[in-house]
């Protein structure tokens, strides 16, 4: 399954690039991310609950940053155990184009997920609109969170 | 005086005296039985298709509320515990057998499935068990899953005795000679099909409960078996080498099976295992997403098939070449339902001089693949009747005359096929001939026409189909390569005052014997059918037998029965010709009595019991007291049910939808005990079979995930998917068994998928269409309906 979208954001390079690399500014980000920690450079430890279609369970997995590319992009990458409603894995491609004219930055992203157990079984038919709602919800307040900042 | 005693006998459609249970909601299935102390299992299932087990931690597990045992594959191996075994093997071309790989109770070094036990949790409640197995810690090492079964040749390897993840590479027929024939033939049609996966769904999930009595050092298991002496022999002989006396296996009722519950699963065998080790009753009951995961599925084959005709449009030879999907592990009969049960088949009703077929059995990461109501006939008679009717209209025939021309001519049984079975008997003209009035074939035309005044598309299919069933002469299974016998057994006990108890090695999840097998005993002792009790499905009270399935209870325990009863019959007259002072040649029996020819002394059925329970005045010194007999039936050949299904839709352009009008299913069951119980099994069947060809569909992800593990994503057939059924029978009594019958448990799910496409690729013809796959959902047929529009346009 792949999920594609971006945004443009009337900010520079450099500062979409510091905040997708505080995990506390993600944080707030993901409204359903309860835990998000910083185990080492590339390394996060992320706890986050979630409703796919009739099931409702809190995923505790790892983050790996790959492929980083200061300020440019990086891939993110994850994989959660959701104990008996099974497991996700997925990646996200994250990249970032300034546009020197506008002084604005796009930021557009490329998913791939995955699911196990349970989840596969009861909720496939729902994994696509679940996880483009996710992707959106999330870069949607990472970008709101930024305007915001900048406002202020 | 004579009184006249109703009798529901043999060809009365009494009413099934079964159902005031189940229809009162007081059936008593194995879930619903309770043992004090009893604790529940939990199975922690794998859930990745195919990776080895790095290491399993159920420290965490062990300490959890309510938790008395967390055990995993290395306890089973500890303790020598087999696994399931495959219950019937095959040679393969180049000379090898079968590749048997084993299949651990619990996961040993790897999991093969989506659903593959991993580890057990015994608690004192089910939520208890549930919570805990979530704290077990299992790290895999994923690798590459197999799935697409087709091409499993070139994936990774599942097992280390499987090479090519092939478990067989089989052949029946004569290659050469069925080649030459397709080179010299005037027309040769070929087509390819593939028969979809399918979850068996039976009503009633499985379960076990175990319980270990440490006094006697004996076990006791009740489960939901189809046969429950076969479940003893696999699990006290190959996986716990105890003594059979030491297992009880109780099978009470069992609502529903169609082959899902024949064999033994890990399941029962792990409960039975943990009541010893844990000391306590142990019960487990699926979840019916555990029953999509885990129940053996049916179908998943795909065939090549060539049909060479000669001038005349008759066929001078067939070949199939087939590769079918067994799954993760051999189930017990998973690989001779692609094979014997199925390339034995492919004569059909036709007389083709030259058949050869070869079959694949593959490997993949998918859960077992084994018998499902029909098992390898329906694979057998979709991809001829399909073939058929391609030919038919290729060639510019009536698929009717078409068939007819090819049919085994009346005057030629009993017919040796090339595929080894000889048919004892059969005439097929009359059911196609009857089928045809009964829809009324000959006016179809007309309504197409009036159906398309509507913007309808309106379609006529039609499928001849045989079946070999009742299994089965032991020999000849044996010489298949079976490893079981295929008789069955029956003990008629005559209590002191006449009432009859049968204990039948059959067993009943539906098919009403309880009622078929009494009107059997009624009918030949001339006795009300109240009188008689048919009990079955437990071990320590019936005769070894071999349960129910492959159509073949009536065929095969009936005959038991029907055997047993004449051996009554037998020992009566000895009773009855000492009591009137005659010889015992002249003693005649009809309508429960025993009459001294051509006199009026006689002596009731009911005198004659309680002469052999108070001997008084009895023969003692050349009879024994008692009236029980025991009887062993051991077929002389299958069973050959044969009949012809005409099935009529409608299609709406506008949403795909295939709507089934009309059906007329003509059969040839032989002789029928009880026509309501047929009927029934008929519309069963028919409705199964249109949920394969129109609903069902498993399917599995590139991972090897079950996306269909629900009834959101896997549609079953409702009654508004059905129509009223016209049902009517034609009679070749069977030749070989005293009961003159055949079997009637699957035909409709064999007869109706090609009939039913057969209709939807007619009914689409217009616009160009000449192949559709199962299932026709309304997506694929609305896609069909929009490309051909689309290429008429260009």
């Amino acid at each position: 399954m792949e999920i594609k979208d971006s945004y443009e954001l009337p900010l520079s390079k450099e500062r979409v690039w510091a905040a997708l690399n505080d995990e506390q500014f993600l944080k707030k980000s993901i409204p359903w991310c309860e835990k998000l920690e910083r185990r080492s450079e590339t390394e996060l430890a992320a706890e986050v609950k979630l409703k796919i279609g009739p099931m409702s369970t809190r995923f505790t997995g790892n983050i790996t940053l790959s492929d980083i590319d200061p300020p440019n992009g990086y891939t993110i990458t994850g994989s959660g155990k959701g104990g008996i409603a099974g497991a996700a894995s997925g990646s996200a491609k994250v990249k970032l184009i300034e546009d020197k004219d506008t002084l604005s930055t796009t930021l557009s992203y490329e998913v791939s997920a995955q699911v196990k157990g349970k989840i596969a079984q009861l909720g496939s038919r729902l994994i696509q609109s679940t996880a483009k709602k996710l992707s959106k919800n999330f870069f949607g307040s990472f970008v709101k969170q930024l305007e915001d900042m900048d406002k202020s | 005086m004579n009184e006249v005693t109703k009798i529901d006998g043999i060809g009365s459609s009494v009413r099934r005296t079964e159902d005031k249970k189940f229809l009162t909601g007081k059936g008593r299935y194995t879930d619903d039985i309770n043992k004090p102390g009893q604790v529940q299992a939990y199975f922690l299932r794998s859930d990745v298709a195919h990776a080895e087990i790095k290491s399993i931690d159920t420290k965490a597990a062990q300490s959890a509320p309510g938790v008395v045992g967390v055990f995993t594959g290395s306890d089973i191996a500890a303790d020598k515990i087999g696994g399931p075994i495959c219950g019937w093997v095959v040679p393969c071309r180049d000379g090898s057998s079968t590749k048997e790989p084993p299949h651990p109770l619990l996961a040993q070094g790897k999991v093969r499935f989506v659903g593959d036990a991993v580890a057990v949790v015994v608690a004192e409640t089910m939520e208890q068990a549930k919570s805990a197995a979530e704290l077990i810690d299992v790290d895999y090492n994923e690798l590459t899953p197999v799935v697409d079964f087709v091409n499993a040749d070139k994936g990774a390897q599942i097992h280390e005795e499987v090479p090519n993840n092939c478990y067989f590479d089989w052949e029946l027929g004569d290659e050469s000679a069925t080649n030459k024939a397709i080179e010299s033939a005037a027309k040769v049609v070929k087509l390819s099909v593939r028969n979809n996966r399918l979850v068996p769904n039976a009503m009633e999930p499985r379960s076990a409960l175990a319980e270990y009595d440490s006094l006697d050092e004996s076990y006791t298991l009740h489960t939901t078996s189809q046969n429950p002496h076969l479940t003893r022999l696999v699990l006290a002989a190959f996986m716990f080498a105890i003594p059979e006396s030491k297992l009880r296996v109780i099978a009470p009722d069992v609502g529903g099976g169609f082959g899902s519950k024949i064999y033994v699963y890990i399941e029962e065998a792990v409960c039975v295992w943990a009541s010893k080790k844990i000391g306590r009753p142990v019960k487990w009951t699926a979840d019916r997403t555990q029953a999509f995961l885990t129940d053996c599925h049916g179908r998943d084959h795909v065939n090549d098939v060539q049909l060479a005709l000669d001038d005349n449009n008759k066929i001078i030879g067939l070949r199939v070449d087939t590769v079918c999907n067994l799954g993760a592990y051999l189930s017990a009969f998973s690989v001779v339902v692609p094979t014997i049960l199925h390339g034995t088949l492919l004569s059909g009703q036709y007389d083709i001089p030259a058949i050869y077929t070869n079959v694949k059995g593959m490997a993949t990461n998918t859960v077992n693949v084994d018998a499902y109501r029909g098992a390898g006939r329906p694979e057998a008679t979709y991809l001829l009747e399909r073939t058929m009717e391609t030919a038919a209209k290729e060639v510019g025939m009536d698929p009717a005359e078409f068939r007819r021309i090819n049919f085994i001519p009346k005057d030629a049984f009993p017919y040796q096929t090339q595929v080894a079975l000889q048919y004892d008997i059969g005439d097929y003209e009359p059911h196609l001939d009857k089928a045809m009035e009964m829809i009324d074939y000959s006016n179809f035309e007309k309504r197409r026409a009036e159906a398309a005044k509507r913007g309808m598309y309106r379609g006529i299919g039609m499928s001849s189909y045989i079946e070999a069933c009742g299994l089965a002469p032991s020999a000849v299974v044996g010489a298949l390569g079976g490893r079981v016998g295929q008789w069955e057994s029956a003990s008629v006990r005559v209590n002191p005052t006449g009432t009859i108890s049968v204990f039948t090695g059959s067993h009943s999840h539906g098919q009403g014997h309880a009622t078929t097998f009494a009107q059997i005993v009624a009918d030949k002792l001339g006795i009300p059918m109240e009188n008689v009790e048919v009990i079955h499905g437990d071990t320590d009270k019936t005769p070894f037998g071999m349960g129910s399935y492959g159509s073949r209870s009536l065929a095969s325990g009936g005959s038991a029965i029907s055997k047993a009863v004449d051996k009554i019959i037998n020992k009566s007259k000895k009773i009855a010709a000492h009591l009137l002072e005659a010889s015992e040649d002249d003693i005649d029996f009809k309508d429960g009595k025993f009459v001294v020819g051509g006199t009026d002394k006689e002596k009731a059925f009911g005198e004659i019991a309680l002469a052999a329970y108070v001997p008084h005045n009895y023969p003692l010194e050349t009879l024994e007291p008692g009236l029980e007999e025991n009887a062993f039936y051991d077929p002389t050949n299958f069973v050959f049910p044969s009949g012809t299904h005409i099935a009529e839709v409608e299609i709406d352009p506008a949403t795909g939808v295939v709507e089934v009008v009309d059906w007329a299913a003509c059969d040839d069951f032989g002789n029928l005990v009880n026509p309501m119980i047929v009927e029934g099994q008929v519309h069963g069947g028919i409705a199964q079979g249109i949920g394969q060809a129109l609903l069902e569909d498993a399917h599995y992800d590139e991972n090897g995930q079950l996306l269909t593990a629900s009834y959101m994503d896997y549609c079953m057939p409702r009654a508004d998917d059905l129509p009223s059924f016209k049902v009517g029978y034609t009679n070749t009594p069977c030749t070989h068994n005293d009961l003159g019958v055949k079997g009637c448990g699957e035909a409709g799910a064999i007869a109706s998928p090609p009939a039913l496409i057969n209709a939807v690729i007619d009914a689409l013809s217009p616009l160009g269409v000449t192949d559709m796959s199962m299932p026709a959902t309304p997506q694929k047929v609305w896609k069909a309906i929009q490309e051909s529009q689309s290429v008429a346009a260009e």
